[in-house]
């Protein structure tokens, strides 16, 4: 089923500062499984975000979060409805976006800056020259994104030689280095402890602040989501669909001492009753 | 100073003399008949002088085991990849394969003589089929545990099936390749000698059927040294070379960084 862009969303004025729509959900739903066994991940969801966003989805666990960056990345296709990325729908051949997860996943034969490289031997237009440049050109884009995450002189080392917070760094580099115009990250610091979390939203914030590409953070971390995002979206519980849709107006580049002033905390508040409620709405249904 | 690689390797050399020099002393003790258990030394003294007879049917049974080996590596290769690849085919192909593994190879040389005569051929197939399974089994189950979120990474970037096979299964299937290499090949010679002895007038598994059957025990005791000098020098081929590709998979003792 194809269906023409929708005129209505073309329509509406995108966010002050951003620029045309660059992801579009229209009505989504996702369904696993068929007849009986059938498990709702996301009742039909509408959203849209504006290119250069920083968007975080936060919401119970199991409500569709990741779904939605699956749909996105084009790993799951929609039930029902259309997903448009970059102006087009989302066909069974995958946009090209970087992807980070909670796991870094480097490959353990490789040395990091090659598993930095590893996305430009597989994305043109850099995959057609991957051999001639490897050695050159690739290699310095690699070194100077791991030089902008505090890992200068690292990528001669395997991936067993560095800590965890290290790999989740090096994670990002990777999710960045083919310049992809979209970051989609599940969880990307949820395995780390609270001192290397907090260094990495800087991280991370400085990466958006240069290079602003559309992100979409799925997180846990009510104080991440607001440390970092322009927008919020609060998910209610399985299956998912988006119960408030706020922005995010503090001055960039935020501290983590802001993290502990009112205007924060309230947000925080606000943020963390949505979510009590979806979680006790969805305790209700189950019993 | 010598380091813990050297002083294993000579502890590993000294069980072996001390094991001889025992079976030694304990024909020597006992008066046993070498038509029963032939002394160590007899048996090297057979060796020596018969080499020059026993060397083309080290050859033959080498380059048996060698063929069927490489056959077996290259189908089991082929089809791990199949089934590692599909779960549909893994779930579909693997009772057949359960199945085919369970038969005692010693029962199906009999029918490869009858459909191929006695000689080489029955070798070589009785080597491929007993070396082909532990290789089906360790590919397909490097490819099977690949991490799904790297395939997820891979594929949102537009990734096809070969190129996450040929960058993230096949590189990472290679410590199980090579410790199933290592069973493989010893799996290889057994079939091989196993095959020879029951159909074949060439190779170390005849000449020993042939000297035991003239009671000539220390030649059977020289072709079992062969045997177990060969299969020791192919296994420690096999692992200098997977210590070679696959460093990466025993490297984490090392020191690490902070």
């Amino acid at each position: 089923m194809r269906m023409q862009p929708n005129a209505q969303f073309d329509r509406q004025p995108v966010p002050d500062g951003f620029g045309p729509i660059a992801i579009q959900l229209s009505e989504a739903a996702v369904t696993f499984g068929r007849g009986d066994r059938a498990v709702s991940a996301l009742s039909k969801t509408t959203l849209r975000i504006a290119d250069g966003e920083f968007v975080a989805l936060v919401g119970p666990s199991g409500c569709g979060k990741s779904t939605i960056l699956r749909l996105v990345s084009g790993l799951v296709q929609p039930t029902s409805g259309v997903v448009i990325v970059g102006g087009r729908e989302v066909a069974a051949r995958a946009m090209r976006v970087g992807m980070a997860f909670q796991n870094p996943t480097m490959l353990p034969w490789m040395t990091i800056e090659r598993n930095i490289m590893l996305p430009l031997k597989i994305v043109e237009p850099f995959r057609s020259n991957f051999r001639k440049l490897r050695k050159t050109e690739f290699r310095d884009k690699a070194n100077a994104l791991l030089e902008q995450v505090g890992l200068k002189g690292f990528g001669n080392h395997y991936p067993w030689q560095l800590s965890g917070g290290m790999l989740q760094r090096a994670n990002l580099c990777r999710a960045l280095i083919h310049e992809p115009r979209m970051l989609l990250l599940d969880e990307p610091f949820g395995a780390l402890d609270q001192f290397t979390r907090e260094e990495l939203w800087t991280i991370l914030q400085n990466l958006w602040m240069t290079r602003k590409p559309t992100v979409l953070l799925v997180t846990h971390d009510l104080r991440e989501a607001g440390f970092l995002a322009s927008r919020i979206c609060v998910m209610s519980a399985r299956p998912g669909r988006i119960l408030d849709d706020s922005r995010v107006e503090f001055a960039r580049p935020r501290t983590v001492a802001m993290t502990f002033e009112p205007d924060f905390v309230a947000l925080n508040q606000k943020l963390r009753a949505f979510i009590e409620d979806a979680r006790s709405a969805a305790e209700q249904g189950a019993g | 100073m010598f380091g813990i690689d050297v002083r294993q390797k000579a502890w590993s050399a000294g069980l072996i003399v001390l094991f001889f020099v025992a079976w030694e002393l304990f024909c020597l003790m006992t008066g046993m008949s070498d038509l029963v258990l032939p002394r160590p030394s007899q048996v090297f003294v057979t060796l020596f002088q018969r080499f020059p007879v026993l060397w083309p049917h080290i050859v033959q049974t080498l380059a048996t085991t060698m063929f069927g080996f490489v056959l077996g590596v290259a189908l089991g290769v082929a089809l791990g990849a199949v089934i590692g690849v599909s779960k549909t085919a893994y779930d579909t192909c693997y009772p057949l394969l359960i199945g085919f593994s369970s038969i005692p190879k010693v029962a199906v040389v009999p029918i490869f003589v009858l459909w191929f005569g006695s000689g080489t051929v029955p070798a070589v197939l009785t080597a491929l089929s007993i070396c082909f399974f532990p290789i089906v089994v360790n590919i397909a189950t490097g490819l099977a545990t690949t991490e799904p979120e790297l395939e997820d990474v891979l594929k949102a970037l537009g990734a096809s099936k070969f190129d996450i096979l040929w960058n993230v299964g096949l590189p990472r299937t290679m410590p199980f390749f090579f410790a199933s290499l290592k069973v493989a090949i010893s799996y290889a010679f057994v079939g091989a000698v196993l095959s020879e002895t029951v159909a074949s007038n060439r190779g170390i598994g005849n000449v020993m059927m042939t000297a035991s059957s003239n009671f000539n025990v220390p030649l059977v005791f020289a072709g079992l040294f062969v045997l177990a000098g060969l299969g020791v020098a192919l296994y420690a081929v096999f692992s200098l070379i997977e210590g070679r590709v696959t460093g990466w998979a025993t490297r984490k003792n090392d020191v690490i960084a902070t």
